[in-house]
């Protein structure tokens, strides 16, 4: 091929790729602003955001308040755009593109399916049926060159250093917040700054430290690979759990949410490092936030849990074994295996989201010391502890001889078999529930009318029921 | 080189232009209607006293330098994380020699009280 083709068949896919996974972030992004209030809506049993509406003559569309991001989004636009006199021109505006490029540029090294082989996803034979065929399990694509022309990784670059990019791209946020608070002529702002960067600063120590554990266990910073070990073992989550737990926490407290939302508490700081900003440029704060839940989620899917794999779907089709005994191996069409892959990722990731959101409506706020106390006092010995626990149980296992490593894999399909029953329970539960809602009992309903008279009395004479 | 890099290069161009398409917008599409009250920092309606920069707890300045501490040596013992099966038990037990040199500087800063912040 020439230059010219090269950079086409580069740029091409790369272009493809970025769209989907920059529109992804962007619309869960959108979704998760909804998502929050109206989980906090039910969570507090209240109604919350119902009131955006699109008329058109009799017809009315409200959507259960999703309407209201769309809303949202064009009055922020539209609003007011302010700068204080006093503050700092230029980097008053560049703040609010500090913090939102480098969440969108993480997406470059998170793979969201695995490789796909162009030339394997049909033939077309003499006669004019078609033909699905599948690929091989392990391997590229195979070790037929004729399959192996243009591999195609769904992962926008496939870094060699993979986490560390992560990690230099995620430490700008830090820039992002400390340059708004500083630059905002306003004491909250500044003081919002300085716990923000501090929190991040401690936290981003923890983050670093816990993934150690990851490292050793899959022996490489390529995330792609980190997936496919994944795949043919166990997820991370059963092998590492202590760093998915202070790695959670850690990604949790580098958004700035609940319960760690000290920098922009609103009951002693206003909102913090961004109290001067208004109108859209807000909005890229407070946007740039749900994107970065949504890419820490994709973090968390793809080291701890799985990434684009299902328990027991290879590249090759379906394969239920414990072991060397194998249960059932059916042979699946490339094309099927690669779009239930990514849907399985996007699933995992939508599903952490609203567990995020969840943990933000369950918490209560911690305190600026306690805050402190958990990253340096608690987090951070733990993770190094999980570094010694980590490196002594590995070389013991892999100096232990034949029959352990057969039991261990024994273990790791046992706990993918627990997965997908795990998964198959909730599905289930799921469609029972729609088809059959739970009744649900008004027991403290809004207003004090309403409670009094089911205590039996009424609202000018409560106590007399 | 350039299958690797190219995209990189793509995605950064592409959310500086988002980015950049979000700020303009934001700029250009309200209204500007100054006020001189509107102008004041916002302090929840009480007039700003004193200067503009409150002085900084020396708490701050302290996690900072902890966290270059701390940090860095996460960032040396990822080369050994990666390859640390092949590196054996000579691997394992001079690097355990450079993590306990980290454990006993936690304990030190957290003995003479560096991580408290309720003083």
């Amino acid at each position: 091929m020439t230059t010219s083709q090269i950079m086409i068949a580069v740029i091409v896919p790369a272009l493809v790729k970025i769209l989907v996974m920059i529109g992804f972030v962007f619309n869960v992004g959108a979704l998760l602003t909804w998502l929050d209030r109206r989980q906090g809506a039910m969570i507090q049993d209240r109604v919350g955001p119902n009131r955006a509406v699109f008329k058109l003559g009799k017809f009315e569309l409200r959507a259960a308040g999703l309407l209201h991001t769309a809303a949202d989004g064009l009055k922020f636009f539209f609003k007011e755009d302010f700068m204080p006199p006093k503050a700092d021109k230029l980097l008053f505006s560049l703040a609010p593109m500090v913090v939102m490029i480098p969440v969108l540029a993480i997406l470059a090294v998170i793979p969201f399916g695995d490789t796909v082989c162009p030339q394997s996803l049909w033939h077309v034979t003499k006669d004019g049926h078609m033909i699905f065929p599948a690929v091989t399990r392990l391997g590229v694509c195979g070790a037929d060159p004729a399959n192996n022309i243009f591999p195609i990784p769904m992962q926008i670059a496939t870094l060699n250093v993979g986490i560390l990019y992560v990690f230099a791209l995620a430490g700008q946020g830090i820039v992002g917040a400390a340059l708004a608070g500083y630059s905002s002529d306003n004491k909250f702002s500044l003081m919002g700054a300085l716990r923000a960067a501090s929190q991040m600063v401690s936290y981003e120590v923890v983050l670093g430290m816990s993934l150690i554990g990851a490292f050793m266990l899959y022996g490489t910073l390529r995330i792609d690979e980190m997936v496919r070990w994944q795949g043919e073992n166990a997820w991370g989550v059963f092998v590492q759990p202590l760093t998915f737990f202070v790695f959670f926490a850690a990604a949790v407290a580098e958004s700035k949410r609940i319960p760690f939302d000290l920098p922009e508490a609103e009951s002693e700081l206003v909102s913090g490092y961004f109290t001067e900003y208004s109108g859209m440029k807000f909005g890229m704060f407070y946007f740039a936030e749900y994107m970065e839940v949504a890419t820490s989620s994709m973090l968390l899917v793809t080291i701890f849990l799985g990434g684009w794999n299902l328990p027991f779907l290879h590249r090759d089709g379906l394969t239920i074994s414990f072991g060397t005994t194998t249960l059932v191996h059916q042979l699946l069409p490339h094309i099927w295996v690669t779009i239930f892959q990514v849907l399985t990722f996007f699933g995992k990731v939508l599903f952490l989201c609203w567990f995020q959101c969840f943990v933000r409506w369950s918490l209560p706020r911690f305190r600026y010391d306690q805050l402190m106390k958990l990253c340096w006092k608690v987090l951070l010995p733990i993770s190094l502890a999980n570094i010694f626990l980590t490196g002594i149980i590995f070389m013991a296992i892999d100096n232990a001889g034949a029959d352990v490593a057969a039991g261990l894999k024994i273990a790791a399909d046992v706990t993918q078999a627990l997965v997908a029953l795990t998964i198959t329970y909730f599905v289930l539960r799921g469609i029972i529930g729609f088809i059959r809602p739970s009744k649900h009992t008004p027991w403290v309903v809004g207003s004090s009318a309403n409670q009094a008279e089911l205590a039996g009395g009424s609202k000018e004479s409560p106590m007399q029921a | 080189m350039i299958a690797t890099y190219a995209p990189i290069f793509l995605i950064l161009v592409l959310s500086s232009l988002i980015a950049g398409a979000f700020f303009t917008g934001a700029s250009f599409l309200g209204t500007k209607k100054p006020t001189h009250e509107k102008m004041l920092p916002f302090e929840c309606g009480s007039e700003s006293t004193g200067g503009r920069h409150v002085k900084l707890s020396v708490k701050f300045y302290l996690t900072a330098i902890l966290f270059v501490v701390f940090d860095v040596e996460a960032v040396f013992v990822y080369p050994w994380a990666v390859q640390f099966r092949s590196l054996g038990w000579l691997g394992l037990g001079s690097m355990f020699g450079f993590l306990a040199v980290v454990v006993v500087a936690l304990i030190y800063v957290w003995k003479k009280g560096a991580l408290e912040w309720e003083s």
